[in-house]
């Protein structure tokens, strides 16, 4: 058995190992760049008449942050070993459970932890749970699998009103984050302060969880994900392989909820329940689950649509459900899929002969989203609005929704936007073909 | 007894009302080359997924190396030193070839489900995946995704997968079909050079391919066993050549 292939006459001599190293400034500038805007981010919201910093957009950055961990924990099972779950949050809200009730401890002196390592009790408590679920979750696969974890899901949400000493019922766990002890002298009484915090812990995470897509495991769970028979029959178990990487991925679903108790200083039963693993699939999804990028820009979306737009429409969700809606039909790579496509015709060095097209698709686009927007807040302001006694008003122009004169500008916004979009399209259409033939003809198709 | 690699002792498979495999005894002595041949329908890629554990016998029993395998499933039995390919050709499609190479390596390297290996680091298991590559004359494609190769390419890749954890004992199910005159030679030579000193036990149709290759052919018609000798006898074989050759050497 261990008689391998080393033993076999050497026909060719060893090549070099893969690509020789490059500088890590030159591999690694994109990670980089991205932690220093996340680094310098909160400075250009920083008031500096007041001295204060924008607590809704730190709030905003640091869910954006615990966010993408959770996205990227969660495509640690769909996107790598193709297992779609429908109930991630049971690893993330218990996780944050579990750090919250840590967190009152520390505050009694019942335990000692300094409040930058809190975040591991929910990793460890995403694990524990991760084991528990994953065990008998991962003894299926595809469907079977989705349904179990919907199961376990509903399971759990339930059991969050139910038992009152863990999960404190409807009002969930409160606890307070200013414990006193901590390695830095912090006193995370700051949101600043939280904020770096998470930055911190996303780096690590995003690491680790980067790395592992490179150990044999990670490889596995792609093998498996592509064809689990054939994984079999190089000597893996494919249940185990999905175990473990449920397992891990339970750990880091575990840290974001951890996160997520330091921010919000309560974990409520939201945490396990539907929406918020619906959350992590929407982002996933439209940031493109092949990569490893993807759930990332996706995050970064879904949360910029939740607390931004949320605040300017009742519709947000509705939003967000029309562009998973149309990723998923027009682009089921997600937005790193669409920047992928690209990279043939980059190859061939005429990605600027789409300039004009994209712009001639861009502007009956714009119309017709316009006019998609302009329906449904007319919609929702002669409904919920009026209710809760707003107004609709475009640029400080007061808009009666009880005339016809703006349903029907919206209506031909998007009847006419939609028209002209439609041709549009087609033409870009032809002139991509035409890019991507050249390119497939110069062989720099894949 | 352990002169013996793949042992099946009245083997019997059924599925529903359909009987099959019906009772085939059945011994390779390590390090031969045997083929199966047959008409089609008549069991012999049933006959592999028994031995290789994809399905499991209904009577009967399977020994590996002396010691039963029936029961076990496909990865333990692959962990014994079994390995197999598919007549439709099983790879992993989205990763590079390089990478399809490396998986059929992990195990039997012993990097079980690590999660604290890097792979890029380790450097022998990478210089043997390059040189298997090499063998396979699949180098120049190292980093395409598996499913862009050519027919012929995947199915070169099978091979090599099947063979790169260094099981003795090597099933390979249909390995030239839908190839070409000089894809199938080059396949052979290649199967030839790769199975050096294991049990190679293969199902194939080109009758170039099986006189080429195989030490003892056996002859599997409708789940019997009717013929199990060396080819100059098979193809003398009267039985033989009315169930089989006479039909589809015509």
């Amino acid at each position: 058995m261990s008689a391998d292939a080393d033993t076999l006459p050497r026909v060719t001599a060893a090549t070099a190992d893969v690509t020789p190293p490059r500088p890590f400034l030159r591999e690694h500038w994109p990670w980089l760049a991205a932690i220093l805007i996340a680094v310098v981010m909160p400075w250009f919201f920083f008031n500096w008449s007041t001295g204060r910093h924008s607590g809704f957009v730190l709030t905003m950055l640091s869910e954006i942050g615990l966010m993408t961990i959770f996205a990227l924990s969660f495509n640690m099972q769909m996107g790598h070993t193709g297992l779609l779950s429908f109930g991630h949050a049971i690893l993330f809200g218990l996780g944050g459970y579990c750090t919250a009730h840590a967190l009152n401890a520390i505050k009694d002196g019942g335990l000692w932890l300094p409040t930058e390592l809190v975040p591991l009790v929910g990793g460890v408590g995403g694990l524990f749970f991760g084991i528990l679920f994953g065990y008998l979750a991962t003894k299926q696969r595809a469907t079977a699998f989705a349904m179990i974890t919907m199961g376990m899901g509903e399971l759990v949400a339930a059991a969050a009103l139910m038992f009152m000493g863990f999960f404190g019922g409807e009002g969930g766990v409160s606890t307070n984050r200013v414990t006193g002890v901590s390695l830095l002298g912090a006193s995370y009484s700051s949101s600043w302060q939280v904020y770096y915090l998470i930055v911190v812990w996303v780096v690590i995470c995003v690491v680790l969880m980067r790395l592992q897509t490179m150990t044999p495991l990670g490889r596995m769970a792609n093998a498996c994900r592509d064809n689990f028979e054939r994984a079999q029959f190089v000597g893996y178990d494919p249940r185990m392989v999905r175990f473990y990487q449920f397992m891990l991925s339970g750990f880091f679903a575990g840290i974001a909820g951890g996160l997520y108790a330091i921010l919000y200083e309560i974990v409520t039963f939201d945490t396990v329940a539907a929406p918020k693993s619906a959350t992590a699939l929407l982002a996933t999804y439209i940031g493109g689950a092949g990569g490893f990028f993807g759930p990332i820009l996706g995050t970064i979306l879904v949360v910029l649509l939740q607390s931004g737009v949320s605040l300017l429409s009742n519709a947000w969700l509705l939003y967000v459900g029309v562009l998973f809606i149309i990723m998923v039909m027009f682009a089921p790579g997600g937005i790193v899929g669409l920047i992928g496509a690209h990279a043939p015709i980059a190859r061939i060095g005429r990605l600027r002969e789409l300039a004009v097209p994209y712009i001639r698709v861009l502007i009956p686009g714009l119309f017709t989203m316009l006019g998609v927007v302009a329906l449904v807040e007319l919609a929702s302001f002669t409904t919920i609005g009026a209710s809760q006694g707003k107004k609709l008003a475009v640029g400080g122009l007061a808009v009666d929704t009880a005339t016809a004169l703006p349903w029907i500008v919206a209506a031909a916004a998007l009847l006419l936007g939609g028209f002209w979009l439609r041709r549009e399209a087609a033409a870009f259409r032809r002139r991509w073909d035409a890019l991507m033939d050249e390119a497939k003809a110069q062989g720099a198709a894949v | 007894m352990s002169d013996v690699a793949i042992s099946l002792k009245s083997v019997r498979k059924s599925f529903g009302a359909t009987e099959i495999i019906r009772g085939v005894d059945l011994d390779i002595p390590k390090g031969q080359r045997h083929a199966i041949i047959g008409p089609n329908g008549a069991g012999k890629t049933t006959l592999f997924n028994l031995i290789s554990g994809r399905f499991p016998v209904t009577s009967g029993t399977i020994a590996l190396n002396g010691t039963p395998i029936s029961g076990l499933a496909p990865h333990e039995i692959n962990r014994r030193g079994l390995s197999r390919s598919f007549q439709i050709t099983s790879i992993f499609p989205r990763m590079t070839v390089f990478e399809n190479i490396r998986c059929g390596l992990l195990w039997a390297r012993g990097y079980r489900y690590s999660f604290w290996h890097l792979l890029g680091r380790q450097k022998s298991l990478n210089e043997q995946s390059e040189r298997l590559l090499e063998r396979l004359n699949l180098g120049a494609r190292r980093n395409l995704p598996a499913g862009l190769l050519s027919y012929a390419e995947q199915r070169a890749l099978e091979v090599g997968i099947t063979i790169a954890g260094g099981a003795d004992v090597v099933l390979l199910d249909e390995p030239t079909a839908g190839m070409s005159h000089s894809e199938t030679d080059y396949a052979v030579s290649l199967i030839r050079s790769v199975t050096e000193g294991k049990t190679l036990l293969m199902v194939e149709h080109d009758m170039s391919v099986i006189f080429g290759l195989a030490d003892v052919i056996t002859v599997l018609v409708y789940g019997e066993v009717i013929a199990s000798d060396v080819p100059s006898r098979i193809r003398a074989n009267k039985a033989v050549q009315e169930a089989y050759l006479g039909t589809e050497a015509a």
